[in-house]
């Protein structure tokens, strides 16, 4: 049982892991199954109404966290737990109430949309499949507000078209009215505006925003764009080879960063300035296969102030001050108290 | 000295619905070793620009009229053998989405060196000793030369298009977009080596992008593009800082400012025009919330407003004529 009554969703020691798969050679061998630790044990709260986000390169994870609390992906090991209830995902009962509860919204909306099926139907799915509509009347009643949430207005004049008649924006918006027809209070983002034109994302992004504020709804936010992440989220989690490195308020992305994988990312996002005196860490190469993890911590390859320590022991998340935690030998209390926490 | 000078370009498509005034107009100046970047919306023909600089635009493109002179010769006069001649050895594109521009059936190495045979008329071992030179260039591992796409991470896709690009060791280097879908490490790295190399090489680039904030670490000069026309260019600080452009400020405040207030960013309300049938006066003027009767019937032309920085809109520098 939970006893912080307020968290939608609690994650604990989160393993997602994908079996490789092998040639006949290997197979005939019996070599041992090669995996890739997709994710490699996560801790996470999201609670009412707060918005976290996960960023972090390609590769690192973060999609796969959010699929896997929404048992999407199979989870390895782990626990999840939903408003203090850990959910079976062989129950199918139990999933069909969670899958009301829980939503997502994917990157591409030109490829999460039924491209045979009109607004009407598209919306409507999950109120059919869930029987949670009687009439026709009642039915369009709910799309049409959902659609209205979602910014859409007057919805009536979307309900009988195809997503290849609306833009790039409107699909976006149309998939968002998908993910709130069901009312849900938890929703996972992955990269809602990173297909969509600048001049058209704070539109989306508000509208988050405003449900998170509004209805209480958690969102766990999952982008690239660090500066998207510093706007609109409560916390921020910093995601490397499938475990969080550093997680804390949006300050994480303004200077209070501790973890140099964090400050790295930091130090290279692109702001509308020109900074002649900027300093930037531009690491090397790009996220190792999480086939081979390295040893020790797991970022040292990169790691610009790498020591002898950090090759051998793995680093655990330490809480740096109240509510920010960091995994690096560096800001370790040993180290803290040597040369302070942020030399 | 000047290397380019695009004087009134118009590129037309002439589709079934009518022929959209893609680029309508657009004037600029690229000096010797300068970098340029065109920004705006999608839509809005900063490609097209690019692609009728080379020539290569599709069958239902048109330059309907203009000039565009390289080192002074007018590239629109030349026929396709002079232009195919030029096209690569003085002028190369980095095209947009590295990951679908490579021939996935085809070695990177093999691609790379096609450019040196055709253009250069290299031999096949000469050719390949050049991709090793431009592997190391990019900082691609020479031993890869013989991988096929996909055995390639999205940044060495995007390396090996940049080193295709410099093959034949061009004047002018266009970026279309060049680090969209890349992460933002990868970015930083592959912006980090546009700079270096157009240093080394001694380059002029035109970096195209919808991203403002990354014009910052690799241009020297901006163009605001909306709706086929530029509304306004200058130096990178002088856009960023002191833009008079309505759009420009709008494109701007799009991006959140992480010295400032953590505050939602605005959006610009309303659509780009559609370009069959733009609108009357300033183009504009449908999303502007300045716009003026003049505005709706008179179009704005591009004024200088000190410095490098012009700008066309009727209520900034209001020196008619």
């Amino acid at each position: 049982m939970n006893n912080i009554a307020n968290d939608i969703i609690e994650v604990k020691d989160l393993k997602v892991y994908f079996d490789m798969s092998r040639g006949f050679l290997e197979e005939i061998l019996a070599k041992e199954k090669r995996q890739v630790k997709a994710v490699d044990g996560i801790d996470l709260n999201i609670k009412k109404g707060e918005i976290v986000s996960l960023v972090g390169e390609s590769g690192s994870g973060k999609t796969t966290i959010g699929k896997a609390i929404l048992h999407l992906v199979e989870k390895t090991g782990g626990n999840i737990f939903f408003k203090g209830e850990e959910i079976d995902p062989k129950n199918n009962k139990e999933m069909r109430l969670f899958r009301q509860k829980a939503q997502m919204i994917f990157q591409d909306p030109y490829q999460s949309l039924n491209p045979r099926d009109i607004i009407i139907d598209i919306i409507s799915e999950p109120l059919e499949v869930n029987k949670l509509v009687k009439t026709e009347a009642e039915k369009r009643e709910r799309v049409v507000r959902a659609l209205e949430w979602a910014g859409l207005k007057p919805a009536e004049d979307y309900l009988y078209r195809y997503p290849h008649e609306l833009s790039g924006g409107q699909r976006q918006r149309v998939a968002i009215a998908g993910a709130l027809v069901l009312e849900p209070e938890f929703i996972v983002a992955d990269e809602p505006v990173s297909m969509l034109d600048v001049s058209i994302r704070a539109d989306i992004l508000r509208l988050m925003l405003n449900q998170c504020r509004q209805k209480g709804t958690s969102y766990l936010f999952i982008t690239h764009d660090l500066s998207l992440a510093w706007l609109i989220s409560d916390r921020i989690a910093t995601v490397y080879l499938g475990k969080i490195v550093e997680i804390g308020d949006a300050r994480l992305m303004v200077g209070k960063s501790v973890h140099p994988y964090t400050k790295a990312l930091v130090s290279v996002m692109p702001v509308p300035k020109v900074r002649k005196d900027r300093k930037m860490t531009i690491l090397e190469g790009e996220t190792p296969n999480p086939i081979n993890i390295p040893s020790g911590c797991r970022f040292h390859p990169r790691c610009p102030n790498v020591m002898g320590k950090c090759r051998e022991s793995e680093p655990e998340l330490i809480e740096i001050e109240p509510g920010h935690f960091a995994a690096c030998h560096l800001c370790s209390p040993h180290n803290i108290n040597k040369k302070g926490p942020r030399s | 000295m000047d290397i380019l000078k695009v004087r009134d370009l118009k590129t037309y498509f002439k589709i079934k619905a009518g022929t959209v005034k893609a680029v309508d107009g657009v004037s600029f100046t690229l000096k010797e070793g300068e970098s340029l970047g065109l920004v705006g919306e999608s839509g809005c023909g900063k490609t097209t620009i690019a692609l009728s600089i080379t020539q290569l635009l599709p069958p239902e493109g048109l330059i309907a009229g203009g000039e565009i002179y390289f080192e002074g010769t007018n590239l629109l006069k030349l026929n396709e053998e002079e232009i195919r001649a030029k096209r690569w050895k003085d002028i190369s594109i980095i095209f947009q989405g590295a990951m679908n521009a490579l021939n996935p059936v085809m070695r990177v190495g093999d691609q790379i060196s096609e450019a040196c045979v055709y253009h250069e008329g290299m031999s096949y071992d000469s050719a390949r000793k050049r991709v090793k030179e431009l592997f190391s260039l990019v900082e691609i591992d020479e031993s890869r030369i013989d991988d096929y796409p996909h055995e390639f991470s999205g940044g060495m896709k995007q390396r090996a298009v940049i080193a295709m690009a410099l093959a034949c060791g061009p004047k002018i280097v266009i970026g279309d977009e060049p680090t969209t879908a890349l992460d933002v490490m990868i970015q930083a790295q592959i912006l980090q080596l546009l700079n270096r190399l157009r240093k080394e090489m001694d380059m002029s680039m035109i970096i195209i992008t919808h991203d403002l904030s990354i014009l910052g670490e690799t241009c020297d000069k901006v163009a605001v593009v909306y709706a086929g026309k530029i509304v306004e260019i200058g130096e990178v600080e002088t856009i960023y800082e002191e833009h008079t452009h309505p759009y420009t400020e709008k494109l701007v405040k799009a991006f959140p400012n992480i010295f400032g207030k953590r505050e939602m960013t605005a959006s610009i309300p309303g659509m780009p025009p559609n370009l069959i049938n733009p609108p009357a006066g300033c183009r504009f003027h449908p999303r502007c919330e300045h716009a003026t009767e003049k505005c709706r019937l008179v179009e704005p032309k591009l004024k200088l407003i000190g410095g490098e920085h012009y700008v066309a809109c009727h209520l900034r520098g209001d020196n008619d004529e």
